[in-house]
């Protein structure tokens, strides 16, 4: 892909109170992709996604985030959607739907700003194009189901200028449809508005049937290339120390019912 | 209304609306960000600013002002960076100021009336001076809280979000609880050291209880904080009882009737909030 990198790592090194979690990677993230990041518990998958956020500030190597670092004066963070892993947030917390999608407006409108009539719309529009209708916007985020309060949390992470779309094991605790719905929205997202999309997940069931490329992560890059060629080398065993998914499934054809995503 | 004929009534009600209004518009973050005991925590260290203020013989509100300030600061640091959780800090910061002060007002010479006055509250001693500070502070944290709003609102809701997104939120964690330490400073002349954090959590926890919305728990908030006030004050003077204690009992009987209304729990309503 000739696409310039809208998130570019090199030799990438961190360490947590002295134990090594991400080890000389190196990573481009073409625009227009959707790059599925998978590995064991403990791979440091999270911890990628806080570099490239500019939440933890690697020990050596560069992070670039649309060309400029990641943190710091003049950083791109209003093109960066993100959806953290799934919270545990107090379900009485009294915020709608829409307030919750406006929050995530709240970095491009600036300081010292109040939402205009536009942004309301726009928070509006959002979660009419992930499927909500007029009586779930104005419902109480903690009055909806799980899955529809991670659509929300979706919405969120798409209402600013966003570009790149961050999504930290998106479908944790999500029932099977949840799941399908959830990434069937995720997408539509990327072919209707040309996002760059970068997953961490566990979910290879579903991510074989999304992503363009995927990488195996564990401490340091052990697999790179097209879903395909990464879920059929021998080294993705190594990391996960066995098959991580079934080995008679058919790619991009059907697994787990994730076909035709 | 008899009470108001007395011009230190008056100057007591505006007070006691003051710091309804400051005390209730703080408590809905408080709440929010679950930093209750932060508040309980800032307001009984006070005792200590206050009797070093009082040892020193410099304005005590000014000294517990920079006291409080300071232990919230400690109380967010050492949290922040993980070594122990933010109540095992309060606890220990709260009864070591408390020890501090208590030890500090024994050696002060004398009998010191002010200092009772600032542990149990005396809303009837109000000076013009300390209703101009007052009402300087609460202009000044409210305009705070209106031009933070929508950020506050997401570091309560979802603090890793809002720092992904580029808000400032280790400075407006420590912005909060500064403004925590001086409402509960300016707040002490009329509550008291013990009861000035009831303010800073009642007001809000009602209106949580009558609201799913937060505009609606901040109005409740308001308005059960300026009632409180008003009836606790008159109630004070028609049964000749301490001004701040009536006060914050006024805001639990609110709080209990609305936690038995709650539409939250189903009891009379189901699916709308009251104040929606």
């Amino acid at each position: 892909m000739n696409s310039p990198a809208v998130v570019s790592l090199e030799e990438v090194c961190v360490s947590i109170r002295g134990v090594r979690i991400l080890d000389h990677i190196s990573l481009n993230v073409p625009e227009g992709s959707f790059l599925a990041v998978i590995g064991p518990n403990g791979a440091g998958k999270t911890t990628l996604v806080r570099v490239i956020l500019g939440l933890v500030r690697p020990h050596s190597g560069t992070v670039r985030l649309f060309g400029r670092p990641p943190s710091g004066p003049h950083n791109q963070k209003h093109l960066v959607g993100y959806l953290p892993q799934r919270q545990h947030f107090d379900p009485g917390f009294p915020v709608s739907a829409h307030d919750v999608v406006m929050m995530g407006r709240v970095g491009c409108i600036g300081l010292c700003r109040y939402p205009s009539r536009a942004d309301k719309e726009a928070a509006t529009a959002t979660l009419r194009r992930i499927g909500f209708r007029d009586e779930l916007i104005t419902k109480p985020i903690g009055e909806l189901s799980g899955g529809q309060q991670q659509l929300v949390f979706l919405g969120r992470a798409l209402c600013s200028h966003t570009r790149l779309l961050i999504l930290d094991e998106p479908t944790n605790g999500l029932d099977l449809v949840a799941q399908r719905t959830f990434y069937r929205v995720v997408r539509e997202l990327q072919r209707d508005l040309g996002l760059t999309i970068l997953v961490v997940s566990h979910d290879i069931s579903a991510l074989a049937a999304c992503a363009d490329r995927m990488i195996c992560l564990k401490g340091r890059v052990y697999v790179e290339g097209t879903t395909r060629e990464v879920l059929s080398s021998p080294r993705l065993a190594e990391a996960y120390g066995t098959y991580p998914y079934p080995l008679n499934v058919t790619l991009r054809e059907g697994i787990d019912g994730f076909s035709g995503l | 209304m008899d009470f108001l004929a007395y011009e230190f009534m008056q100057r007591a009600l505006v007070a006691g609306i003051l710091a309804g209004i400051l005390c209730s518009a703080v408590s809905l973050f408080v709440v929010l960000q679950r930093m209750a005991f932060v508040g309980v925590g800032v307001s009984h260290s006070a005792l200590g600013g206050i009797a070093i203020g009082v040892l020193m013989t410099v304005n005590p509100v000014l000294s517990a002002a920079v006291f409080c300030t300071l232990v919230a600061w400690a109380i967010g640091l050492v949290s922040k960076k993980g070594k122990l959780s933010e109540d095992t800090v309060i606890g220990v910061l709260f009864s070591a100021s408390m020890a501090l002060g208590i030890a500090l007002i024994s050696l002060a010479p004398g009998y010191q009336p002010e200092l009772f006055g600032f542990l149990f509250g005396n809303i009837l001693a109000v000076t013009r001076t300390d209703l101009v500070v007052l009402a300087i502070a609460s202009t000044v944290i409210i305009l705070f809280l209106a031009l933070f709003f929508k950020e506050l609102l997401f570091m309560c809701f979802d603090e890793e979000s809002a720092r992904a997104s580029g808000i400032p939120v280790d400075l407006l964690y420590f912005a909060l609880l500064t403004v925590i330490a001086v409402t509960v400073v300016v707040s002490v002349k009329i509550l008291g050291v013990v009861l000035a954090s009831a303010l800073l959590v009642i007001p809000a926890v009602t209106g949580y209880e009558l609201s799913r919305n937060f505009r609606g728990m901040l109005a409740v908030s308001v308005g059960c904080g300026v009632f409180s006030a008003v009836v606790g004050l008159w109630l004070s003077f028609e049964l000749n009882l301490p001004s701040g204690a009536t006060i914050v009992l006024c805001a639990a009987s609110l709080f209990f009737l609305a936690f038995l209304l709650s539409p939250r729990r189903g009891r009379l309503q189901k699916g709308t909030g009251m104040f929606c």
